[in-house]
């Protein structure tokens, strides 16, 4: 059989090349309305009145009373879908308007009168005392070790908001068939059923009466999660109410005003070191700004102090990780979800040890890497092999790293002064802890037609990271059949199996595997010319049992990982970098396509350099300031170089053909390897990212 | 009442001057190649051409286009080049969630056409003004330098 890592052109090259794709902004029904939201212009307030101009005919208005149940299930159910007596961020919606002329639809928001009394808002992670979630764990004799501690160094660290920025912004589109009482949603969505649920409670509706399908998506990083849950009430609710179709599109400036981002965070770290240099203890206190509404929060914390300690072996270990609540923008998922802030901080940390003892990175690190068999800091083992010397060894040769770090860290002088950062990661792949088997309970169908072609039916979506293409690649591979032969259309909720979100890089790894399952069943009872159907539901595989309350046990089923490294070259006049290189080794298993995983470096790196250098996103007064492309700046063409990638094959029993989680690793490394490099080159330590111009600037002053 | 060249075919819009093209190719004409990522000049996923040139078509009153020639995705997909271009952006991978490529498309026509043997740092500069958020770039350029190395004769 040929090498299923050979890349194949993508499923949905063609369509989406030529501009044939249908994205949400390009569906159009007959008779649609256009919308617009009446949002909170203040932080924190109570409602005390509402009057709309009068409406004309064929133009409605809904809001929370207007629902069966105002209350949004995004784990818990804290967040109203419109706000009713109470407003808890700027821009948070308290009505939406729709008629069949947008620009009359906006200007009706615009004379639409809301009355405040202001409250107090807390705006701030350092003023917040509400706590969205927290967990606690220890490992070892933390005091005792402190207390014997050749050095103790303590260092706190933060990091600010990134936003997903995927190309195409939220969009929604409802549409209510009164006849046979059923919603029918159309939307860009990585979780077709999140919002089915969402829309079924809030509505009033049970699970015959509400539809769910998945327009062509153009990007979610994490940003289509959670979120389309709440734009798909709203405009279900507007459809309702007016009897007509009803889109919900956003623009940019509103998208990234109010929609979910990676929580800004704070992380204080202290190391307690022996005379030999070894981390013998570590405390780590992790706080996220979890905006306005829990949501997801707690569960990006579960990640984030999963990793708090990086791909390092510490004997001794108090990890607390809290998420608090301030009246800014809810915070949600994004590629890396909690892990990018603790693998910032640990990395950096780790450099700055290093200096302290007189070490270099590289050897600073590799006293304390971890190895198969060892104990994950949750009483969790790493149960599969651990390649960090094949990384490390791989990226050595493709960059030269140890060479030019010597190079560098020689005295220099002049105007321009070169650094090289390396980072090592991991990523713990699907859901933490045990929500697979508990709760979702992933299932998949393969249904063969007469014509032997096969579909394959699951909820998991492509939204760009080439599910279609890694998911037909594996039935063809176990059927032996041209890819030609295999269907995999959006999901639809009327006929897709709930599989799961695409969501923490699961997609491939748990869900690819049931779709291997299937196909393998399919092969078995194989009759030419006959409709037939596989089913596989998922099992899980023998771990440490995990739990939730004592924060202990196999948080992941397996772990994916990378090395980056990034050299530049530092102007000391204006504090602007250069990238020189950029290098990417990662484990992700089995790679299902080349070219497809080679994407997901590229944009994945790229997001990781963009958080560490350039993507600075801040809140004043509450209220998100930079909020366009011109004040939000995502990197260019110009901001790159050619990366070099590679991959290791590390082959995982419990994946398809052998492959782990791929999507989210990615981003992790980019910002400390960025950082790392910028530390080098200007002779300083750099605790805070976004790591901008303006902030190497204020460091060379002083 | 104004006249254009759309595709290659004379054409009138009904819609005000003031307009923004890109809503005049999306609503007026349903032509939905061109999409709207920012609405403010800054991503060129509305990027057409007008007379040769890369236009961001959501920045651009429809009364610019008077007279002139505009070229969307629709009126370029059913070319050589683009065939090329297609198997080029395919081989390298450079579309992922797709909501880039059809500014991306004529962007890379448009330096094609100026440049037929552009150099990386050519190709670069030629797209920066096009973002895109899932591929890194690399990937893109690699398609382009590869539709520039096979295209002998096409621009
Ligand atoms: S939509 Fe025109 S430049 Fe972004
Ligand atoms: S492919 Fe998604 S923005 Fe370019």
């Amino acid at each position: 059989m040929e090498d299923i890592s050979k890349a194949v052109e993508r499923k949905d090259h063609r369509l989406k090349m030529s501009g044939r794709a249908e994205y949400t902004c390009d569906k159009r029904l007959e008779g649609m309305l256009y919308s617009a939201f009446v949002r909170s212009e203040i932080a924190h307030g109570r409602i005390l009145d509402i009057t709309l101009p009068d409406l004309p005919a064929g133009y409605v208005a809904v809001g929370g009373h207007d629902l069966y149940d105002n209350h949004l299930p995004v784990v818990t159910d804290e967040q109203p879908v419109f706000a009713v007596d109470e407003v808890c961020f700027v821009g948070e919606a308290i009505l939406l308007l729709a008629g069949p002329d947008l620009a009359t639809v906006r200007r009706l928001c615009r004379e639409t009168k809301v009355t405040y009394e202001e409250l107090p808002a807390v705006l701030t992670l350092d003023e917040a005392t509400e706590m969205a979630a927290h967990y606690h764990y220890r490992k070892g004799d933390v005091e005792a070790a402190f207390a014997q501690a050749a050095q103790v160094v303590e260092e706190t660290f933060t990091t600010g908001y990134q936003e997903q920025a995927y190309l195409e912004v939220q969009g929604m589109v409802a549409q209510w068939d009164a006849e046979n009482g059923k919603m029918h949603v159309f939307g860009s969505l990585q979780a077709p059923y999140y919002v089915k649920n969402a829309v079924m409670r809030v509505l009033g509706l049970d699970d015959e009466h509400v539809r769910v399908v998945q327009q062509v998506t153009g990007g979610g990083f994490g940003g289509k999660e959670d979120y389309p849950s709440l734009i798909a009430c709203q405009a279900a609710a507007a459809a309702k109410k007016a009897g007509a179709p009803v889109r919900v599109a956003y623009d940019r400036r509103e998208d990234m005003t109010v929609t979910t981002k990676r929580h800004p965070s704070r992380l204080h770290y202290a190391a307690a070191l022996d005379a030999q240099h070894r981390i013998i203890a570590l405390k780590a206190d992790i706080c996220l700004d979890a905006g306005a509404y829990p949501g997801l929060s707690g569960v990006v914390l579960q990640r984030s102090v999963n990793v708090a300690a990086g791909v390092y072996k510490i004997e001794h270990l108090d990890v607390d990780g809290r998420a608090v609540i301030t009246h800014t923008v809810p915070n949600g998922a994004f590629r890396g979800f909690g892990g990018p802030q603790s693998i910032f901080a640990m990395e950096s940390l780790m450099n700055h040890l290093a200096a302290k003892v007189g070490m270099t990175p590289l050897a600073f690190r590799q006293m304390h890497v971890v190895q198969q068999g060892d104990d994950t800091v949750t009483g969790g083992k790493f149960h599969q092999y651990v390649p960090i010397p094949d990384l490390l060894a791989k990226v050595e040769e493709m960059s030269a790293y140890s060479r030019k770090y010597a190079a560098y860290s020689q005295p220099q002088t002049g105007r321009y002064r070169r650094g090289i950062g390396l980072s090592l990661f991991l990523h713990g792949c699907g859901f933490t802890g045990s929500a697979e088997k508990d709760i979702l309970r992933a299932r998949v169908i393969l249904r063969k037609y007469a014509d032997d072609t096969v579909e394959i039916l699951a909820s998991n979506v492509d939204i760009g990271q080439g599910l279609k293409t890694t998911f037909s690649k594996i039935v063809a591979a176990v059927l032996d059949l041209p890819l030609e032969r295999i269907i995999c259309p959006n999901p639809d909720t009327d006929r897709v199996p709930d599989s799961g979100p695409t969501v923490a890089s699961r997609s491939l790894m748990i869900v690819g595997k049931l779709v291997e399952r299937a196909a393998r069943k399919l092969k078995a009872g194989w009759e030419s010319g006959k409709e037939q159907e596989a089913v596989a539901d998922y099992e899980a595989p023998e771990l440490i049992p995990w739990d939730m309350d004592k924060f202990s046990g196999d948080a992941y089923p397996a772990y994916s990982w990378g090395v980056n490294v990034v050299e530049l070259e530092e102007d000391r006049l204006t504090g602007m970098t250069k990238l020189l290189g950029v290098w990417g080794v990662f484990d992700v298993g089995k790679v299902i396509d080349n070219t497809v995983m080679l994407g997901q470096a590229e944009g994945g790196m790229l997001q990781g350099i963009g958080y560490g250098s350039m993507e600075k996103m801040e809140a004043a007064a509450g209220k998100i300031r930079q909020n366009s492309f011109t004040d939000y700046m995502i990197p260019t063409a110009m901001d790159t170089v050619p990366n070099q990638i590679a991959f290791i094959d590390n082959y995982y029993a419990d994946g398809p053909f052998g492959a782990k989680g791929a999507g989210e690793l990615t981003l992790l490394g980019g910002a400390p390897a960025y950082t790392a490099a910028v530390e080098q080159a200007a002779g300083k330590a750099y605790p805070n990212i976004p790591l901008t111009p303006e902030r190497i600037l204020a460091a060379e002053a002083k | 009442m104004l006249d254009f060249i759309l595709n290659g075919k004379k054409c009138t819009s009904q819609l005000p001057p003031q307009s923004r093209l890109l809503d005049v190719l999306r609503e007026e004409f349903g032509l939905h190649a061109p999409k709207e990522g920012c609405g403010e000049g800054e991503c060129g996923a509305c990027a057409v051409l007008v007379d040769g040139m890369l236009w961001n078509s959501c920045i651009t009153p429809l009364a610019n286009v008077q007279g002139k020639s505009v070229l969307t995705l629709e009126g370029f997909r059913d070319t050589e080049k683009y065939k090329l271009l297609e198997q080029c952006f395919g081989e390298a991978g450079a579309v992922q969630c797709g909501f880039c490529t059809p500014g991306m498309i004529m962007a890379a026509e448009a330096l094609l056409r100026q440049k037929p043997h552009p150099q990386e740092a050519e190709i670069r500069e030629a797209i920066s003004g096009n973002l895109c958020r899932c591929t890194g770039y690399n990937m893109i350029i690699a398609a382009v330098r590869m539709a520039a190395e096979r295209g002998a004769g096409l621009w």
